[in-house]
């Protein structure tokens, strides 16, 4: 029952979601992609791309159109995909929002509990790791073209936007555009 | 009802100002649908909103909620209309907050989700996509560096992150594997330490 393994998957991404959307892209990669099998790298970078330039949260837009995109790709209607988009937001905060009302209630005053500031340094080294993993696992012939011209202007684009993100802050929705414009033109026009 | 919360969980400066719920729904809607680019993105936005504008948190308990909001797991901006909702209006109101904040980009994605579908094949479509999707795993991967700054990654740790990501990358292993052990050997350690330091 798919419904029911999609709720399950997002239950459990939700729940070890530490860190910010980067941190949730990498575990939505890890369990949808590499382990269930229900995208492929291609359709989950387009996905990421549509995240980042759109309103709301990362995670949560991530979470919804993966959510979609997993129940067509198993062959059911696009109404029924509406419902997996539902499914995989609201399963992806239920647990979070759960223990988010609890602290709420009770533990607004452990904040500065010294046990948990050690485990969360610890955390913070680890995650980014995860989320270095996950651009590892996303470098593949569906992202990056098999050989020839496309794989030299993938590489080429790859290097750019690394280079610009990390040196200039520049915004991810700008260099998003940039590199559909410059897909566009290579792509479209010249090859 | 309505005195009990407010006399337990208001912490607010003005406390005849109750927000109401479609207050407080209109004000995480426009923090929802007004940021491009994810859950830091909107703390300006947040703080503008509720500390500047409404008023309803002092900028002491926002700076609070934001640091919970980052220490639990979830997706930060919903942790953060979590708490300020039930603050001000308990369970209601942080459901107004959450589906404020959600349900516009949920409409969204449904909206381009369900149009990308017939452009799949379109050329012009594919060719602007094949330019995104290098740049897209160039934008997880920037921000490794960076954030290895603000984790506090030095020489003498470097190698936590990179055995994490051998082990995703190498072996498979499923990344929420090394959160629990990472947890648990982080609290254990913290106990450790706190009970050396009673002792002392």
């Amino acid at each position: 029952m798919i419904f029911l393994r999609l709720f399950l998957t997002f239950l459990k991404i939700g729940a070890f979601t530490f860190g910010g959307g980067l941190a949730a892209i990498a575990l939505i990669q890890n369990e949808v992609v590499e382990k269930q099998g229900w995208l492929t790298s291609q359709e989950f970078a387009d996905i990421v791309a549509t995240s980042q330039i759109t309103p709301g949260p990362v995670g949560i837009n991530t979470a919804t159109y993966t959510g979609y995109t997993a129940i067509v790709n198993a062959g059911y209607s696009e109404w029924l995909g509406i419902v997996g988009a539902l499914i995989a937001s609201l399963s992806v905060i239920l647990v979070p929002v759960i223990l988010m009302l609890i602290v709420s209630r009770f533990l607004m005053k452990h904040k500065d509990n010294p046990i948990i500031a050690a485990a969360m340094s610890w955390l913070r080294l680890v995650i980014v790791g995860l989320i270095a993993a996950a651009a590892l696992l996303m470098v593949t012939p569906d992202t990056f073209g098999h050989a020839g011209p496309q794989l030299w202007v993938s590489i080429s684009i790859f290097a750019a936007v690394f280079v610009v993100s990390l040196k200039f802050k520049v915004s991810p929705i700008l260099l998003i555009v940039l590199s559909g414009v410059v897909g566009g033109l290579v792509y479209g026009v010249i090859l | 009802m309505r005195i009990h919360l407010v006399n337990k969980y208001y912490f607010c400066r003005q406390i005849q100002d109750m927000p109401r719920l479609r207050e407080l729904f209109w004000s995480f809607f426009k923090i929802g649908t007004f940021t491009i680019g994810g859950g830091y993105a909107m703390i300006p936005l947040m703080e503008q909103e509720l500390v500047n504008r409404r008023q309803w948190i002092d900028r002491e308990a926002f700076m609070d909620i934001l640091a919970v909001s980052q220490a639990m797991p979830g997706i930060f901006a919903v942790n953060m209309a979590t708490n300020v909702g039930y603050r001000l209006r308990g369970f209601r109101g942080s459901l107004a907050a959450i589906i404020g904040n959600i349900a516009i980009p949920i409409v969204i994605i449904l909206c381009i989700a369900t149009c990308f579908r017939f452009l799949k094949d379109n050329d012009v479509f594919e060719a602007i996509f094949k330019g995104i999707r290098p740049a897209v795993v160039a934008l997880i991967a920037a921000p490794v560096f960076n954030m290895a700054k603000t984790a506090g990654i030095r020489w003498r740790n470097c190698w936590v992150p990179i055995v994490a990501a051998g082990l995703i990358y190498l072996l498979g292993i499923s990344p929420i594997w090394i959160i629990l052990v990472t947890l648990a050997a982080g609290i254990i350690y913290g106990h450790y330490k706190e009970q050396r330091k009673e002792g002392v």
